[in-house]
């Protein structure tokens, strides 16, 4: 199965729709932390030359300057690597963000195993989990462009906190062109009966397909959920996807505490569903540098390790 | 300044002063020194400089005042309860449940209140925030008042903000700095020293100056010069005196958070009190000399 064939990067998909709805919009500005080349909001800053801010390596400056522009009536967007995004900046996004009811999206690149080669230092494992424990935090992950196209504005139009997940350089196509999404809703990427695969993110779901179509050789027919809003999650889908199927197996670009499969592990306990279940992702580890095959082989999220997890959860059931 | 105004200033900074001792000490306890080190500037803002409407606090075209010492709340509350923003007798319900006067700011909870601070550091940003933002809306000849701690300046953050308002040449920022020379543990010397806070200002490319900052005149002549320096941002460093302005704190150790009794209360009450109406004697007088 081959998922890299978008003509564009995820980042430049992101900067073309903050592009097109800040057109229409001008309250929409970004920020960045001396990182507009990486993360491509470059070509934004010149479009939009007084609405594009690059703040220097100072992120948690940066974020507190987007909680006063938001109290301005600005909706601003700040980038950062992942990494810093979430773990250098949380008190500010609690402040600055949360408790101030700001209006304050972050866009936070290269989470978990996209940051091969600046390596452990940068991999954020921790971020989803940091940011879905505050209050009313919107936490989002993008499978690919189409999402982006269809996610993203729905993200701007919302007032809140957002925190945006992003492999921003690759050319990952999952869905169709013009695929519509619902902020908050699931999607299932493929249907199956026997197990239910909830994943998320654009380094796990084309897994999860990948899982999914080895089981499928091997007899199994499996579920692949896309969890691309992991909060507020989408508990009817988890529900659903949980009775139907009698066994989940959970796929995330992040430790297995605190992220994707801890949010289902709280869904299938309060609603009394205690069929098989598992999490694939980092197992409470830190990363380190190598390219991506090796990081998802070495931490064992890769498409093997998924299929195999899955089979054991079928033969539990 | 004509001197019926500097009395008027001073009248309403004792005003403060006991309001805001008798609203902490309705809850027994508070952050008095750095209370009470502020006054003065709060007076100058609030009775003189800051352009603000009590009967429409959210107006768009006003000045903005981040209180980034936000544990200071209540020298805030009660300038904004002697302006009008809400009626006196809410200071007593300071941090009680259900407040609406929390100690630390809630910009949601507050009429008045610009922004939400607490964690120390942050209203900076939130401060250059507002500002970029006021100046991307075209507000002509609108402030944002940035009122920083002395030991607050010990948070990295707050020299973020210096570098980034210096290259964005916030020049609708002008901050202030309560130099009270102690923090929670002690004196700022002995725990984390600052050196010259103004140089390092000026070294960061802001116009600074040092002053006096207990004399109201001077403090309304600084922020009138900083108003005149275009492209930067400004800083007016204000050497205070911890818990100033109450012989039960002033110029004492060991001030920051401390509990306040009915005793003292009462005794706040006889001791403003009477230099509010030495004030006020002076100002009648002030006026039949007019006459």
């Amino acid at each position: 199965m081959e998922f890299d064939t978008s003509k564009i990067l995820l980042r430049e998909a992101v900067c073309e729709v903050l592009m097109e709805l800040a057109k229409e919009d001008p309250s929409i500005v970004v920020l960045d932390a001396d990182l507009m080349n990486a993360s491509g909001l470059s070509r934004f800053a010149k479009e939009f030359p007084g609405r594009a801010f690059n703040c220097g390596i100072q992120e948690s400056n940066m974020v507190g300057v987007a909680g006063g522009l938001s109290a301005m009536g600005y909706v601003p967007l700040v980038h950062s690597f992942a990494a810093f995004a979430a773990r250098r900046t949380t008190d500010q996004v609690f402040l600055a963000g949360v408790y101030g009811h700001h209006n304050l999206k972050i866009l936070g690149t290269d989470p978990g195993a996209c940051g091969t080669s600046n390596g452990g230092s940068h991999m954020a494992l921790e971020d989803i989990g940091i940011m879905r424990s505050m209050a009313g935090v919107t936490v989002v992950d993008f499978t690919d462009e189409a999402m982006v196209r269809s996610v993203l504005p729905q993200i701007m139009k919302t007032p809140g906190v957002c925190y945006i997940r992003l492999f921003r350089k690759t050319k990952r196509k999952v869905y169709p062109d013009g695929t519509q999404f619902t902020l908050g809703k699931a999607y299932t990427a493929r249907n199956g009966k026997d197990v239910a695969i909830l994943a998320e993110g654009a380094v796990m779901v084309p897994e999860a397909l990948k899982a999914a179509a080895l089981l499928e050789e091997q007899g199994i027919s499996a579920r692949v959920v896309d969890l691309f809003t992991i909060k507020p999650l989408d508990v009817q889908a988890v529900v659903k996807a949980a009775k139907e199927t009698g066994a989940v197996l959970t796929a995330e670009n992040h430790n297995i505490y605190n992220g994707l499969g801890s949010a289902v592990a709280e869904v299938l306990a309060e609603q009394g569903i205690g069929v098989p279940f598992a999490r694939v992702g980092f197992q409470d580890t830190v990363g380190e540098t190598a390219d991506m095959d090796y990081i998802m082989k070495k931490f064992g999220l890769d498409y093997q390790t998924i299929a195999a997890k899955a089979k054991e959860l079928v033969r539990l059931k | 300044m004509n001197q019926r105004t500097v009395m008027e200033l001073k009248r309403f900074a004792t005003q403060i002063r006991l309001e805001s001792i008798l609203s902490m000490g309705a809850c027994g306890s508070g952050h008095v020194g750095g209370v009470l080190s502020a006054a003065d500037l709060v007076a100058v803002l609030y009775g003189l400089e800051a352009c603000y409407d009590p009967k429409d606090p959210h107006k768009e075209d006003r000045d903005r005042i981040v209180l980034s010492k936000g544990h200071c709340g209540p020298v805030l509350y009660a300038a904004l309860a002697l302006k009008g923003f809400f009626p006196k007798e809410l200071l007593s319900t300071l941090n009680q449940n259900g407040t609406t006067l929390p100690s630390h700011c809630n910009m949601h909870d507050t009429p008045g209140i610009d922004m939400s601070t607490g964690s120390l550091g942050q209203g900076a940003s939130l401060a250059a925030g507002i500002a970029l933002g006021m100046r991307m809306k075209g507000l002509q000849d609108r402030y944002t008042y940035l009122i920083l701690g002395d030991g607050e300046c010990d948070e990295g953050q707050v020299w973020e903000m210096a570098l980034f308002a210096a290259q964005q040449k916030q020049d609708n920022l002008i901050a202030f700095v309560d130099l009270n020379h102690q923090q929670l543990d002690g004196y700022t010397d002995d725990i984390c020293g600052l050196g010259d806070l103004r140089q390092k200002f000026q070294d960061f490319g802001w116009w600074a100056v040092q002053i006096d900052g207990h004399d109201v005149e001077a403090i309304h002549q600084a922020i009138q010069d900083a108003k005149t320096h275009k492209g930067v941002p400004s800083v007016i460093v204000l050497d205070t005196v911890k818990g100033k302005g109450w012989s039960v704190t002033e110029g004492k150790p060991g001030v920051h958070h401390i509990p306040i009794s009915k005793e003292q209360m009462e005794q706040a009450r006889q001791e403003l009190g009477a230099q509010i109406a030495a004030l006020e004697e002076q100002l009648e007088g002030e006026e039949l000399d007019g006459i």
